[in-house]
């Protein structure tokens, strides 16, 4: 039997990979800013001030402030909430349905396999952001909507990557084994191939993130994510537009979160991949 | 052609056909079961039930949902997309219009990346753990990090605002339409934009596909015969490791076009992208349906060729 990923090791490798805890504690800090956003924001996100429009970055408003004088640090705290929420939604359900699909595929093999793969070839060959426009503009941009239109486009190269794991798992002789001692599909496939293809899943659970983060951003900026006076990172770059040429720092630095954010998921996400399987290391997927 | 070959073909056509129906008949029904129509935009304002009834019997929303579909699904066979519920244009000539700048915009961007991208990732490859195979990370991985958006928004900042190299937006100025220079100047930015993005899987794969084939034994022989290791590299391994990066272009189509909605909306570039949000936002059914379908064909026919190019070029892979 293979040895289960040991998770010491996992643990002393992923510490020695400097990018993907540069990664880490990007997620970590900006997960901390997310939840605690009422207690950290210096101020409320929409209380406005005539008089304090359009200063740049300052002592009082490190981020400067925006067009209706609110300060901008503290939009960009606000604003992280509405990405990583819309964020872990989505990614949790497209692992949920992508998993569960893929792994079925990969164990079950023959018609079924070919028949879930060409549903998956579908959803990868529509323009993903065509339909999350269509969905969200026809049916309303609330979070549940778009988290699940958003899923609803990513879960397909997921259930991609838990299929090719599962098909190269199921020949196994652990495997044959736990059948030969009378393990039902479910036992087979819950208890053996799932924990061995968890670690993959959770590698794209990171990377994952940073695009459903990518993809809220992009409905925000088109006018399609959280309506104002809430901030979203993607609204707050829109209003920060057309002050472009007087006022650099509105939309500067929420772009800047959304980069530096998805950037924390994509470092993490790689670090966590090659230290659970040091021999992919370089292969991007 | 060789009869398994043939029924490869004739099996994957089908499948793409099927495909286009598929995706078609999902849009039509998501778009009707929308809750609110187009009257509401049409009309604006208050209206009373009356007014939306005659206005929906007109555009031919009051008869089942599967007869519409055939309605339009009939015409569509024939080249007739019908006609846009704001304007009354045809939707084929309304597309048509659009065309060109969408094209230009995405061709544009595909070459920049891949002239760019093929490059970086051999050196990547060739020269690993180098300063080279540094950048080519780092270029990686700021591709699928960054907000195009965003960086469409911050290149305006930097040579439109501060420099005043480059217009902002638009395809042209005014009045210059046909001055070619003119027209350059306003495409830099936005094909600098959706080709830095999309710069980022391309060098991905040119690195980890020429990794894998300069492992191989007939690389091995060619260097044994003696041959120098720039030859090696370009004239046997690189055509061999350019296969999958084909597919990976082909695959990328999706995204370089919902890139080019986004691109277009920063830019204010009159293309297939602007025409599909506006089309959404006024509920123009039939603007939307079209704008679809030919996404979808394009996308579709280009996966189409890639698998169908694949097997050709290359005799180790089966066709079942």
């Amino acid at each position: 039997m293979p040895a289960r990923p040991q998770r010491p090791s996992v643990a002393r490798r992923f510490a020695r990979h400097r990018r993907g805890l540069v990664g880490g504690v990007v997620v970590a800090v900006m997960l901390v800013a997310g939840s605690l956003a009422p207690v950290l924001a210096p101020q409320s996100y929409s209380a406005q001030s005539l008089l304090n429009r359009l200063k740049p970055p300052s002592a009082t408003h490190w981020l400067g402030t925006d067009g209706f004088g609110r300060d901008v640090l503290s939009r960009v705290i606000w604003g992280s909430r509405v990405s990583l929420e819309i964020g872990l939604v989505a990614t949790t359900l497209a692992l949920v349905v992508g998993t569960a699909v893929g792994s079925v595929a990969g164990y079950f093999g023959g018609a079924t396999d070919t028949a879930i793969m060409r549903a998956a070839d579908v959803f990868l060959s529509v323009p993903a952001l065509f339909l999350i426009l269509i969905v969200v503009a026809l049916f309303g941009a609330s979070l549940a909507n778009t988290a699940l239109v958003i899923a609803l486009v990513t879960w397909a190269p997921v259930g991609r990557i838990v299929r090719s794991e599962c098909l190269s798992l199921r020949n196994r002789d652990f495997v044959h084994a736990a059948a030969a001692l009378g393990a039902g599909h479910a036992r087979i496939l819950g208890r053996h191939l799932l924990v061995n293809a968890l670690p993959i899943v959770i590698v794209q659970a990171s990377l994952l993130l940073g695009q459903t983060i990518l993809i809220e951003s992009g409905l925000s900026y088109l006018g399609l994510g959280a309506q104002p006076p809430l901030p979203s990172w993607g609204n707050m770059v829109v209003e920060g537009r057309q002050f472009l040429a007087s006022a650099w720092w509105i939309a500067t630095f929420p772009g800047l979160a959304i980069f530096v954010t998805v950037l924390g998921f994509n470092l993490f996400g790689d670090g966590l991949r090659d230290a659970s399987d040091p021999t992919l290391r370089g292969h991007s997927p | 052609m060789e009869p398994g070959l043939r029924t490869y073909v004739l099996k994957r056509v089908g499948f793409a056909v099927l495909m286009l129906v598929g995706v078609s008949i999902i849009l039509f029904t998501i778009m009707r079961l929308a809750p609110g129509g187009p009257e509401a935009v049409l009309i604006g304002g208050e209206f009373s039930q009356e007014a939306a009834a005659q206005i929906r019997q007109r555009l031919g929303l009051d008869r089942p949902l599967a007869l519409q579909y055939l309605g339009w699904a009939g015409a569509a066979l024939r080249g007739d997309l019908g006609r846009s519920f704001k304007t009354g244009d045809p939707v084929a000539a309304l597309i048509l219009d659009r065309l060109g700048p969408t094209v230009q915009l995405t061709f544009g961007a595909l070459a920049l990346a891949l002239v760019v991208a093929v490059p970086l990732g051999v050196l990547a490859a060739v020269r690993r753990g180098t300063i080279w195979d540094t950048l080519g990370s780092a270029v990686a991985l700021f591709g699928v990090s960054f907000p195009s958006f965003w960086l469409g928004i911050m290149l305006i900042l930097l040579f439109s605002e501060v420099f005043h190299w480059l217009p902002p937006s638009g395809l042209s100025e005014y009045g210059r339409e046909a001055d070619l220079s003119a027209r350059v100047r306003h495409a830099i930015l936005p094909t600098l934009t959706l080709g830095l993005i999309q710069m980022a899987s391309f060098m991905r794969f040119t690195r980890s596909s020429l990794l894998e084939v300069l492992r191989q034994d007939y690389v091995r022989t060619a260097r044994a015969k003696g041959l120098g290791g720039g030859r090696v590299v370009w004239r046997h391994a690189l055509r061999n490791a350019l296969i999958p990066v084909v597919t990976v272009v082909g695959l990328s189509l999706p995204t370089l076009v919902g890139g080019a909605v986004l691109t277009e909306t920063v830019f204010a570039w009159p293309g297939i992208g602007r025409l599909a949000v506006g089309a959404v936002f006024e509920r123009d059914y039939p603007v939307i349906m079209g704008v679809n379908l030919m996404v979808a064909t394009v996308v579709i026919s280009a996966n189409l060729l890639t698998d169908l190019a694949y097997c050709v070029i290359d005799p180790r892979i089966s066709y079942r």
